[in-house]
């Protein structure tokens, strides 16, 4: 069933009042950890390392400048300067303090935002391309469907208490950079016959049993979206494992069973689900897709860019490397790098998630989101404003070109932060980063995808790196297992482990050889690694990772 | 995990958990519980160091999440013999965050 709420920031602002009196409750006695526990994480407050963290949703990672103004003051006033933009979209703080929580939430509300579903065995945030709505290679925009799965999902009666927790992501782009195999469910918008409809992937995830999604419908119309994805879902929550936690994700549930059968079961659910919904889905939809029109385009020349690109070779870089194909002649998606030398990646300081809502004010159509690989994209931009912009970004520390290369690492928090954690991501992403700049082969090595992960879970995603690191607790020492060959877009493909893991001070000259030994494999400059591990089988990358074995 | 941790003579092992209100990291120690994790209690006996968490865990209107974990004497106090613990007791390597900075404050003050 669906229903619209007529005013959702009153929800949302009764949902933090109600947290305000559980924290009391907790506060005063009334309620045990244990009582506690569920009714914090249902508000996104998890306890980690070294403190308690908040995690706030950035729905299908779209944000306006002044929500992000908003995440700039609890930056400043309740954490430590900085939050923390993760791989699925959201932003975390690391350091809240439970007291200051409930305001917090308060303060997330005046400006429509919350931190429901950000954890739980609930429907997560519902991510999608960062370049939604913009890219050339779009075929239709995802966000309002992904505001429909949003709207619907939240405080779903029927799924707060799921086997696990259940991820969606939708793409209409033909390239996916949504990582659709690698979801829960994963959507993408096709056309049929003249009709726009899903392909529709089941049964993905990372974590410790990395698995590709598959898929359950080839095209399903659009008009039966949400009866499809609840009859998915309702299927799971009765068929989903709940005796062991490690088999309770989807993907278990599809392989244990068989997708036949899981196929069977949701379309004979589906046809009974179907009855039950009466338009409102529809009549929200159309709501819905007119709050995404698209923004008025200037219809003018690209003064000065061209001009400013042969006189300046910096901002030249920036523009090979940080630009993104715009749908729109005379515009482009600019992709902003938290990724600088020195960097935490992902970790945005107030000052800069000020300066980017300015700058999309001034410059981007008041359009910001952040992606999945911990970087803001200011979606539309037009190619006259990209010097100004630039000198702006350069200003912030913000213009470094290096989007999709080397050292545009995804790495998790790790054991720097996560009580979860086996081993710390950070330094070793920011290890990788500073020696292949230092050794001045980035540009040479061009694109590359590194994905770090400090335990199993594959917060950073790395079963989906070109080159995926997993850090581990071997014998009380921190280890690093080296993965080869993961693709999240074009191919997707999980990473094959290489061999035994290194300790942390080998895993950069590890890397190094093995990024040389591609240089030296490598057809032409426009064979990237995963294309030459693709033709060449990982034999000689084993080798340049281990070459006392190759010398036995 | 460390949580399941019961100490003896030969390994001794302190009590540590996150405060209830703020969230920073805390050690039992004689007088209650500490920020500093070289004031801790260092735990020898089992029976003493369990009746002492049922204390911690009894103390829910302080602290949060309250557990045994192993420790080594140290010329200053207990010592961490984990990395894991040995972040807890530092903070994050990426920030000058946590525990190193509030010691640095205490030792300008």
């Amino acid at each position: 069933m669906f229903d619209v709420r007529p005013v959702e920031t009153d929800y949302v602002r009764h949902r933090a009042a109600q947290f305000r009196a559980q924290v009391a409750r907790r506060l005063d006695g009334s309620l045990t950890e244990d009582e506690f526990r569920p009714l914090r994480l249902m508000n996104g407050v998890y306890l980690q390392l070294h403190a308690y963290m908040l995690r706030v949703a950035i729905p299908y990672g779209t944000i306006s400048p002044d929500q992000m103004r908003m995440l700039a003051h609890l930056a400043q006033h309740y954490d430590k300067g900085y939050g923390h933009w993760t791989t699925r979209q959201n932003i975390q703080f690391n350091w809240p303090k439970l007291v200051d929580i409930p305001d917090m939430l308060d303060l997330l509300a005046s400006v429509g935002m919350h931190a429901i579903q950000t954890s739980g065995n609930t429907i997560r945030n519902v991510t999608t391309d960062a370049f939604a709505g913009a890219a050339a290679d779009e075929f239709a925009d995802p966000r309002p469907y992904a505001e429909l799965l949003r709207s619907w999902s939240t405080d779903h009666a029927e799924f707060q208490f799921l086997p696990r927790k259940f991820k969606i992501a939708i793409t209409g782009a033909a390239r996916d950079r949504a990582l659709v195999a690698a979801h829960d469910i994963g959507l993408r918008l096709i056309q049929r016959d003249g009709a726009t409809g899903f392909e529709v992937w089941v049964g993905g995830g990372l974590g410790r049993t990395p698995m590709l999604g598959q898929v359950i419908r080839d095209f399903l119309p659009e008009e039966d979206l949400l009866p499809y994805i609840e009859a998915i879902i309702a299927t799971y929550n009765l068929s989903g494992r709940r005796d062991n936690k490690y088999k309770a994700r989807i993907k278990i549930t599809v392989a244990e069973r068989g997708l036949d059968v899981f196929k069977a079961e949701t379309e004979e659910e589906f046809l009974r689900r179907r009855r039950d919904f009466h338009g409102a889905d529809r009549d929200a939809l159309a709501v819905f897709a007119r709050r995404f029109t698209p923004p008025a385009f200037r219809n003018a020349p690209a003064t000065g860019y061209e001009a400013e690109r042969q006189a300046n070779p910096a901002f030249r870089s920036w523009t090979d490397t940080n630009l993104h194909p715009h749908r729109v002649d005379g515009y482009s998606s600019v992709i902003v790098t938290f990724k600088a030398a020195g960097a935490t990646p992902g970790d945005a300081s107030a000052g800069q998630m000020r300066l980017l809502a300015d700058l999309a004010e001034t410059y981007g159509h008041g359009d910001l989101r952040i992606s999945h690989d911990q970087n803001v994209v200011l979606p539309h931009v037009h190619k006259s404003d990209l010097p100004a912009l630039y000198l702006a970004l350069r200003g912030a520390g913000l213009a470094t070109a290096n989007a999709g290369l080397t050292s545009d690492i995804i790495a998790c928090p790790g054991m720097d932060y996560c009580t979860l954690a086996t081993a710390r991501s950070i330094p070793i992403a920011q290890e990788i980063a500073d020696h292949f700049r230092a050794v001045g082969l980035e540009e040479e090595i061009g694109k590359l995808n590194i994905r770090i992960s400090g335990c199993i879970n594959a917060c950073g995603h790395h079963h989906l790196g070109h080159i995926g690191i997993l850090g581990l607790d071997r014998a009380g020492v921190e280890n690093y297992q080296i993965t080869l060959g993961g693709d999240g877009y074009d191919i997707p493909a999980i990473g094959q482990r290489a061999g035994a893991g290194f300790p942390a001070e080998e895993v950069v000259p590890a890397i190094d050889r093995l990024l040389r030994a591609y240089l030296e494999l490598r057809e032409d400059a426009s064979e990237r690694f995963i294309d030459a591990y693709r033709r060449l089988g990982p034999a000689p990358f084993k080798a340049a990772l281990y070459p006392e074995v190759a010398h036995a | 995990m460390s949580k399941a941790f019961t100490p003896t003579a030969a390994r001794p092992g302190v009590i540590t958990a996150n405060d209830l209100r703020e969230g920073h990291n805390l050690w039992m120690c004689d007088a209650g519980w500490t920020p500093d994790p070289a004031q801790a209690t260092l735990f020898e006996d089992e029976a003493i160091a369990e009746l002492a968490l049922l204390k911690a865990i009894g103390q829910s209107n302080l602290v949060v999440g309250a557990y045994l974990v192993e420790a080594r004497r140290g010329p200053n106090g207990p010592e961490p013999t984990h990395f894991r613990e040995a972040f807890r007791q530092t903070g994050p390597s990426n920030y000058f965050h946590g525990i190193q900075a509030q010691k640095a404050e205490a030792a300008n003050v």
